[in-house]
């Protein structure tokens, strides 16, 4: 039980674990603003997660083999893992999942704006494996590193996972481009689409982040917002080189001097707007999320009346449950 | 681990622990939510060990986890702070002494 008289004492205590790189843990003491920050954060990436299911969802009936649906398959079900795992972390905190849950259907939890682009062709499909799920890798591998111990684990399976993501559409975008003039069309065309979107996902510019300073003071974040972005783009532009494709951006060069790339500044009004709910695929997102969740009531309550009944009969027979 | 139950006749949470191949101990993994033991088993399989991560999985209540108090420093594991004499390196021993 913890006094007021106790809290210079635990507070001291959080914040020398966490200047020494040390995990905090469920049940340790942590400061409210910590707590409220951690599950805003992992909340808003655990319904990234299960909204990013269905802009590539679309293409699993549409797959033009029995390969590629398959891995596509295989890479949906892992984004519906990731989600878990981190609706659990955030468990951890004292959230609760269908709290959590209701937040994001009525708009009160935010998702990553990336998801709010349709998928237009099956290039789409490459090129999020590609970009978006690239960008996703930079900004989650520092977070194997976060403060928090659950969030770090989640994130170390994560990690883990997308990088069969990211690999798979990069594989696919390569295939495509050494097939037809069409096929190669498609996948330029994409990536037009999704370079700038992809840059915005790692947020607004230092300058008007204003929570990044104490986040990163907590350990919770672990780089800046354009440091993760010039990051990105250093490690995208030879693979798209590679690939022969041009990413659209004409002030995109090589800086000797920084022994970086200098590149364009995304409009960032069009990220404040489509995460503010006027993105091109906003509504439906929410709406099909809605509609699976209230089409599943009913195989929630059949499950919980059933284990209920199971346990009554296992307790009657005097049998352990 | 939270040790909460759900609220509204939700489902109840559960912890998994999952033993990597045969010869290694259960390791707790995560958690998730079920209607009973045997639905978290399955959802157990389907999240933790969707590449073969595992060859036993473990469910266990949350609710049913008792666990000691959160910080390192609580009097709890005190008891074995200062009994070095528990450790081999605490015993001084002639160089010359074989297989010891």
């Amino acid at each position: 039980m913890t006094t007021e008289a106790d809290e210079p004492e635990l507070r001291a205590h959080f914040e020398e674990t966490v200047a020494a790189d040390r995990r905090v843990e469920p049940r340790d003491w942590m400061p409210e603003a910590y707590r409220a920050t951690l599950v805003r954060q992992i909340a808003q990436h655990a319904h990234s997660e299960i909204i990013g299911m269905q802009p590539e969802g679309d293409w699993i009936t549409r797959a033009p083999s029995l390969r590629r649906k398959a891995i596509l398959w295989a890479k949906v079900q892992d984004e519906a893992g990731h989600g878990l795992y981190l609706y659990g972390a955030a468990e951890t905190l004292g959230a609760d999942r269908d709290d959590l849950t209701r937040r994001l259907l009525e708009g009160r939890q935010k998702y990553s704006s990336i998801f709010n682009y349709p998928a237009a062709t099956f290039a789409d499909v490459g090129v999020i494996g590609w970009l978006v799920d690239g960008a996703a890798i930079c900004n989650q591998v520092p977070l194997c590193r976060s403060s928090y111990g659950p969030y770090a684990r989640a994130m170390v399976r994560v990690c883990k996972e997308e990088s069969f993501h990211q690999r798979q559409g990069y594989e696919l975008l390569w295939t495509m481009t050494r097939g037809t003039a069409a096929q190669r069309e498609m996948v330029q065309d994409a990536v037009d689409r999704w370079w700038w979107p992809s840059l915005m996902m790692f947020g607004p510019p230092d300058a008007a982040s204003p929570n990044s300073e104490r986040s990163m003071a907590w350990r919770v974040k672990r780089h800046s917002n354009d440091e993760l972005r010039q990051r990105f783009v250093d490690m995208t532009v030879p693979q798209a080189d590679r690939l022969g494709v041009t990413l659209p951006d004409p002030e995109l060069r090589w800086n000797e001097e920084r022994g970086r790339y200098d590149f364009g500044t995304p409009d960032f009004a069009e990220l404040a707007r489509v995460i503010g709910g006027d993105g091109p695929c906003n509504r439906e997102r929410i709406a099909r999320r809605t509609a699976a969740h209230e089409d599943g009531a009913w195989v929630r309550e059949a499950a919980a009346a059933h284990a209920e009944r199971r346990a009554r009969r296992a307790d009657g027979a005097g049998v352990a449950r | 681990m939270s040790g909460t139950e759900a609220v509204d006749g939700g489902w109840p949470l559960f912890e998994v622990f999952v033993r990597g191949k045969r010869g290694l101990n259960h390791v707790h993994v995560g958690s998730l939510r079920a209607a009973d033991a045997r639905m978290a088993l399955t959802h157990a399989r389907d999240l933790y060990t969707r590449r073969n991560e595992g060859v036993s999985i473990w469910v266990v209540r949350s609710a049913d986890v008792t666990a000691s108090a959160p910080d390192e420093r609580d009097p709890f594991f005190a008891p074995s702070g200062d009994k070095v004499y528990r450790h081999p390196t605490f015993y001084e021993i002639p160089h010359d002494v074989p297989h010891i």
